[in-house]
């Protein structure tokens, strides 16, 4: 959060409000879920780290959307590390590995049943994920960002019928059923 | 005595081979789909999506289970009566499209039409509505070969609107295309499912989902799972856990 809201402010200071928007803009729909509150508690925190300055805009009341911000030449510095950064976010799946590990071992809940569970719950983000990617009105570079998004669920799901197929192969403490 | 389902199965049972090599492709299955439905039935490939949809489309006969499509029960009609049924309630899209090669855009698509006795201009007439409405009015006298995949396949789904069918029955649309023409194709799917048009589409493309108002998976001849999703618009917001 911290790189990315720095990352904003490279091209030229702006307003809270305005830095805001410009994220908002390129997130699409996956922006609405943005909270507001978040960047500028981001903005504090990334003062008080002397990464950014922010000044009070003449005549306007001093609130964080409010207030210009603008990059430090230590900010500069950091978004020119996190840009040749490699690191690749992916998401967990070895806690879903575990519930179901841990469902079967103590006959909690029926891993299979988990799965189905989770399936459902991954195909409701992708149709939703995809659905927006149908909107004609839809720019084509957040489209871009919903493909990547798609593409990811879809690993999911491909994921999550191995972990089926597996399970219900199983006797549920985890061993091989016999045939 | 279908009731309200436009197409409905009891206890469909599909087998292939015989003796020792006996495979239950398809295995007591039931299933309403009432009219309007947009329906999605996904699975793994050999997980017998495909005969079930050759099974609710006539193409097949099932082995055992009874089938009705808009009232008419299939699985005992005769040969000539089901193609009769299939002509006039059932447009089927392929995942090859099965074009004909030296038929412009145009003549496959009223070729359907003339097959029903159409008169040739009244058939032209919609077969050219139809080509529009796909947005290939400008690619009518095409060849398929001069056409890409997206765009032969939107032909192909002009044509299975030609008569005006109950049902669209797909398989594997998307199977043959690049990311850009899916998309085409499930916006036209979306236009269908907006029109109220019933959909059955068997895949393995989770992308289908987006146009889907239900989503059953099969494994091994059955059924494992049926979601159906109330809302559709339901907050984009929220995909992938929103942003980080």
């Amino acid at each position: 959060m911290q790189d990315v809201v720095l990352a904003m402010l490279a091209k030229e200071p702006a307003y809270g409000y305005e830095l805001r928007s410009r994220m908002r803009g390129a997130l699409g729909p996956l922006g609405e879920a943005m909270n507001a509150g978040q960047i500028y508690v981001t903005l504090t925190r990334l003062a008080k780290a002397g990464l950014v300055t922010s000044e009070r805009a003449e005549g306007l009341p001093d609130r964080p959307d409010r207030r210009v911000y603008a990059l430090t030449s230590a900010g500069q510095q950091r978004v020119a590390a996190w840009l040749a950064e490699v690191s690749w976010p992916k998401p967990d799946l070895s806690e879903f590995h575990l519930k179901l590990v841990a469902a079967a071992a103590a006959r909690l809940a029926d891993p299979v049943a988990l799965v189905d569970a989770q399936r459902r719950e991954v195909l409701r983000r992708l149709r939703d994920a995809q659905r927006a990617a149908l909107e004609r009105s839809t720019d084509p570079v957040v489209g871009l960002l919903l493909e990547g998004v798609v593409l990811r669920l879809r690993a999911d799901l491909e994921w999550l019928e191995a972990c089926e197929r597996m399970w219900t192969d199983r006797d549920p403490t985890g061993r091989m059923a016999k045939a | 005595m279908s009731g309200s389902a436009l197409l409905r199965a009891r206890g469909v049972t599909r087998w292939y081979g015989r003796g020792s090599a006996l495979v239950r492709a398809v295995d007591e299955v039931d299933l309403d789909v009432p009219a309007g439905q947009t329906l999605a039935i996904m699975g793994p490939s050999g997980c017998g999506k495909s005969t079930l949809l050759h099974l609710l489309g006539g193409l097949q006969r099932p082995t055992d289970g009874e089938i009705w499509l808009a009232d008419h029960r299939i699985d005992v009609m005769s040969e000539r009566a089901l193609a009769r049924l299939r002509r006039d309630h059932v447009g089927f899209v392929f995942q090859s499209f099965h074009l004909m090669d030296e038929l412009t855009a145009v003549e496959n698509v009223e070729l359907a039409a003339l097959l029903a006795g159409q008169p040739p201009r009244r058939a032209r007439r919609r077969a050219l509505d139809l080509l529009d409405r796909v947005e290939l009015a400008d690619r009518a006298t095409h060849l398929p070969s001069a056409m890409s995949g997206g765009q032969r396949q939107r032909v192909a789904i002009a044509r299975a609107l030609s008569n005006e069918p109950r049902v669209v029955l797909a398989d594997e649309p998307t199977g043959n295309l690049d990311s850009a023409a899916t998309l085409e194709v499930l916006r036209l799917f979306e236009e269908l499912r907006l029109a109220g048009q019933t959909l059955v589409v068997v895949t393995h493309d989770a992308r289908i989902a987006a146009v889907a108002d239900r989503v059953i998976s099969m494994r091994d001849g059955s059924f494992a799972d049926d979601s159906r999703f109330a809302g559709i618009a339901d907050g984009a917001g929220t995909v992938y856990g929103g942003w980080r």
